[in-house]
């Protein structure tokens, strides 16, 4: 009776070995079990599962109030229910697991040294390299200029005369936003208006002008401009020459001794321009004066071009004559 | 059923050793390393809100006038790409909260590349062998730049449309070949060619992410080739790196990070308006707003182009260097040159070629640090400086007076900041070695007692 | 009770003008004459019109401490019995009416064209406000109908002035209401975070967005030497 007992003493003893062994074997150590922790990812991903519901009803409910907030809170708290979830696996379901590894090797020279030779082996078969070389290089070089050609369609590349372009010329009648014709004595101290070329196209850089009007006593031009403000009333391109944005304030002051004095000023960088002076620059990192564009009073009355802008519209570009 | 996938990969792919590999790659567990996958889970983002707006956006400046449900912009003519992102916004269901989550994405993801890159250079991260894995971290952050910009502009309205007047000029003011550069961009003076739309909105939809995708994927190859670096910490060495296996421990900790980026970006989303576009009306030349700024990671170049003084560089009446150069080009030409120039002066300065993979902790380094630290507030406060429109009209602090004030600060603090910083670093240096002699003292002391 | 007060607001009412005036004459005295009575200091009232007092004086703009300050919105001083007999006082020296606008006439959408062609480079797209050298520019979230149309007209301080030929009364319908709708404008997004764009956006972004998601890589994540 005893032998059998410790027959079967042994077998439970080996059986224990093995298990103990395939511990030992195991990869990924065993952790311990933390059955709250798993309690919590469930509850996680219950809710989870509810806020995505959530979205799908807001979702198929119609023109409920501020809809986007809700979509956003339920799809975004789904997605923080899951994130929460999976952190808890990490860290508090799954073992702590620390692993060493060595980093790989810095050098592999026996191989740079076989990649090499056979580069240069390879090499060996030419007998005239350098200018098999040249040739190869001469060729490709040529084959990438051609396939580069076709870029030069995207654009004007070559003609860069085209940013002189200009709607304006001698007799060109402005015409207000309602596109009506723009008449001298319409326009009044402390007021601007944003006038185009009558006929043109509004949305390109050398069209938009500001008219203003300030007393002809209170006008300082630049030579070469007398006429160009009858009744002192003033025109300027609107495009501002720092940075192309639209000079959409006018600094009109009601009392002028005790307020800034007048000014055009562009709101992307804050450049400010004397329209009493030419356009100069007052304030600001525009480098060069503001356009302006000489006007006449026509018979009718109506406000035209008496020629083209006194310099170059817009931003300035390398080779721009600055006037 | 697991067994069946790993049988069918290995034989169809031979994957088994490649899986073995991978499952168990080691992850370093600091949390600053969970920086950079911030931005990859935000990039993933974009894409995926990405082409569900693609869905319903019409590339096209083509006009047409609006009909749909917000009353101050009911028949006004605007172009077609306006009208689509309005519509959407307004008219779709779901349609403003996937478009409010792709913005915001756009915005976090710079914000997480620049806080990884500043734990890279700060701790050093980026010498030999890794130099390769930063440049092309460096060249995915201005990819991202320029990818976030074209996106808000595709939409036309007025306030990327001033935008996009500034990087006409800025572009036009490159001495030599800017008028050129800008005609064969634009296609035309500005507001360019209708082809303009198209090329913006495959640069931004196909050519850029694709990029952006491959050097990702470059980037982690890099990355794994040789190895995440490490802290130095006890029983880590240049040799050997301790962490936590890809799989289980790693996988739910950058799952669970994936969720939270997700969840952070749907919920601002939802909750917090951004680029309203339909309050801002559609774009024309002659129109401008006040108040009009680039998205936060451009504000440093709105801020150098306020801040330089209004010199056109002429040689008598011929003008060669516009003012728009200095802070919209050359400002960012010289920060991006010397990041990436760091990792070799780094290296011919100190005569340091031997292999990292142990990192600095900021004072262990205190020059590159007091450097990185210098450059930092440099470009701190030029991008503090764009907002200083918004300081006069909140505070009633003159803008006149901030110009003069910041265009001194801009030079005066880094100086200071430089000093300071390389005092602090050594000074906490020597704070650290007071502590450990005093250690060392007591031991010998108990040892001989 | 109730017909003792009625009859005498009656009684009130009927008071000749000329005390009204006499009343602000005296308040103008007090409160005026040290600048808009030197030459130089101010502009003379003669021919501003009942339009400027009522604009500048219920807006608070005046009085002001120091004539070089720019005028800003500040709490009214006056009562508004005061305040009518100064209007008074002013309109006896000649001058346009306050002006009557119906905004309810109007089209929000030719409003929004015609803030966006006229007044946002100032006044930002939906008038928050803003600056230029030299000048803030106020938000118009406080305006009301009567102020803006006296606004427009007259051109206070450095803003320029929009007569009825620039812009015809009923297109000021039109401008007033797309400007009372600035002042709740149509939010679907959210949190509008002031209506100022990239700046408040960008702040955001790095308080809330980096700060949560640092927040939850430190969660995730170990500190050092933990």
């Amino acid at each position: 009776m005893s032998r059998v007992r410790a027959l079967f003493a042994a077998l439970l003893f080996l059986l224990g070995l093995r298990r103990a062994v395939a511990e030992r074997r195991r990869v990924v150590p065993r952790g311990r079990p933390s059955p709250r922790a798993e309690a919590v990812v469930l509850a996680l991903l219950g809710l989870a599962t509810l806020c995505s519901a959530g979205f799908v009803a807001v979702y198929a409910l119609d023109r409920i109030p501020r809809q986007t907030q809700f979509l956003g809170l339920t799809l975004g708290l789904a997605l923080a229910f899951l994130a929460a979830a999976c952190v808890v696996v990490a860290r508090r379901v799954l073992p702590d697991e620390e692993v060493a590894h060595d980093y790989p090797p810095p050098a592999h020279e026996r191989e740079r040294e076989e990649v090499v030779r056979i580069v240069e082996e390879s090499k060996d078969a030419f007998t005239r390299r350098r200018l098999l070389g040249l040739a190869a290089g001469g060729a490709g070089a040529a084959l990438g200029a051609a396939l580069i050609t076709p870029v030069v369609s995207l654009g004007p590349f070559l003609d860069t005369d085209r940013l002189r372009a200009s709607p304006w010329s001698r007799g060109r009648r402005l015409v207000g936003e309602d596109g009506r014709p723009l008449r001298a004595g319409d326009i009044g101290f402390k007021e601007f208006y944003t006038a185009y070329p009558e006929g043109a196209d509004r949305e390109q850089v050398a069209a938009p002008v500001v008219v203003v009007r300030l007393p002809p006593s209170a006008l300082r031009l630049p030579d070469g401009r007398t006429g160009w403000a009858p009744h002192g009333i003033l025109a300027y391109s609107k495009v501002c020459t720092h940075a192309g944005c639209a000079i959409a304030l006018y600094r009109a002051p009601l009392y002028e001794p005790r307020e800034p004095k007048p000014a055009l000023v562009c709101p992307c960088h804050y450049s400010t321009f004397d329209p009493a002076a030419g356009g100069t620059v007052l304030f600001g990192p525009a480098g060069r004066p503001l356009p302006q564009l000489p006007l006449l009073i026509d018979g009718a009355g109506h406000l035209r071009a008496a020629g083209g802008f006194s310099g170059p519209v817009g931003p300035s570009w390398w080779g721009v004559r600055m006037k | 059923m697991i067994r069946g996938a790993v049988r069918y990969l290995d034989e169809h792919a031979g994957a088994a050793p490649f899986l073995r590999k991978a499952l168990r790659y080691v992850f370093p567990d600091h949390w600053s390393f969970l920086l950079g996958e911030i931005a990859m889970y935000a990039f993933l983002v974009l894409v995926a809100t990405g082409v569900y707006l693609a869905f319903f956006f019409d590339p096209s400046t083509a006009h047409t006038v609006y009909h749909g449900s917000y009353a101050p912009l009911r028949g006004q003519e605007m172009s077609r790409a306006y009208a689509s992102v309005v519509d959407l916004s307004l008219d779709r269901k779901a349609g403003l909260l996937i478009r409010q989550t792709h913005h915001w994405a756009a915005d976090v993801f710079v914000v997480a590349i620049v806080l990884h890159l500043l734990r890279i250079f700060f701790t050093g991260a980026f010498r030999k062998p890794r130099e390769l894995t930063y440049y092309v971290g460096l060249v995915m952050l201005m990819l991202a730049l320029l990818e976030g910009f074209l996106g808000y502009s595709l939409v036309d309205d007025l306030l990327s449309g001033m935008g996009l007047a500034i990087a006409y000029a800025v572009a036009l003011s490159l001495p030599l070949v800017g008028a050129n550069l800008a005609l064969l961009l634009w296609g035309a003076p500005f507001p360019g060619d209708p082809a303009f739309w198209s090329r913006m909105y495959i640069a931004h939809v196909l050519v850029l992410p694709i990029l952006i995708g491959t050097l990702l994927a470059l980037h982690i190859a890099l990355i794994v080739a040789r190895h995440h670096t490490q802290f130095r910490e006890p029983g880590r060495s240049e040799r050997r790196t301790v962490g936590i296996p890809a799989f289980p421990g790693y996988a739910p900790r950058s799952i669970g990070l994936a969720f939270a980026v997700a969840a952070v970006l749907v919920l601002l989303g939802g909750l917090v308006q951004i680029n309203p576009v339909w309050l801002w009306g559609p774009y024309h030349v002659a129109q401008g707003t006040n108040g009009a700024q680039p998205d936060w990671y451009l504000g440093w170049l709105i801020g150098g182009l306020r801040l330089v003084p209004g010199w056109d560089f002429a040689i008598g009446d011929y003008t060669v260097v516009p003012n728009a150069f200095w802070g919209g080009a050359a400002f960012p030409l010289v920060v991006f040159a010397i990041l990436f120039a760091w990792p070799s002066l780094e290296r011919r300065v100190t005569g340091d070629r031997a292999v990292h993979n142990l990192l600095d902790r900021p004072r262990d380094a205190p020059w590159r640090t007091a450097i990185g630290a210098a450059l930092f507030s440099w470009v701190a406060l030029v991008f503090l400086f764009g907002a200083a429109d918004r300081v006069y009209a909140t505070f009633g602090v003159s803008y006149v007076v901030l110009v003069w004030v910041f265009r001194v600060l801009v030079w005066v603090v880094p100086a200071v900041v430089l000093v300071v910083t390389r005092r602090t670093c050594l000074a906490l240096q020597e704070l650290e070695r007071l502590e450990h002699a005093k250690q060392a003292a007591k031991l010998t002391a108990s040892e001989s007692a | 009770m109730r017909f003792a007060l009625t009859a005498l607001a009656a009684l009130v009412a009927a008071l000749p003008a000329g005390a009204q005036v006499r009343e602000g004459y005296d308040l103008y005295g007090k409160h005026c004459a040290t600048c808009h009575s030197v030459a130089g200091r101010a502009p003379s009232l003669q021919g501003a019109g009942a339009r400027a007092a009522d604009f500048y004086l219920r807006t608070g703009y005046m009085p002001l401490v120091s004539p070089d300050d720019q005028p800003w919105r500040t709490r009214v001083r006056f009562s508004e019995g005061q305040l009518r007999a100064l209007v008074a006082y002013v309109a006896s020296l000649g001058g346009p009416p306050i002006p009557r606008p119906h905004p309810e006439r109007g089209s929000v959408a030719q409003g929004r064209a015609l803030f966006d062609e006229n007044c946002a480079g100032c006044h930002q797209a939906v008038a928050v406000g803003g600056m230029m050298p030299g000048a803030r520019v106020p938000s118009l979230a406080r305006s009301t109908p009567v102020e803006i149309a006296e606004a427009v007209r007259i051109g206070p301080y450095v803003m320029p002035r929009f007569s009825r030929k620039r812009l015809s009364d009923a297109q000021l319908d039109s401008l007033i209401r797309y400007v009372m709708s600035t002042q709740s404008p149509h939010d679907p997004g959210g949190w509008s975070i002031g209506h100022l764009g990239p700046i408040p956006e960008g702040m955001v972004a790095w308080l809330i967005g980096g700060a949560a998601l640092i927040a939850a890589s430190l969660a995730i994540g170990r500190r050092r030497g933990s």
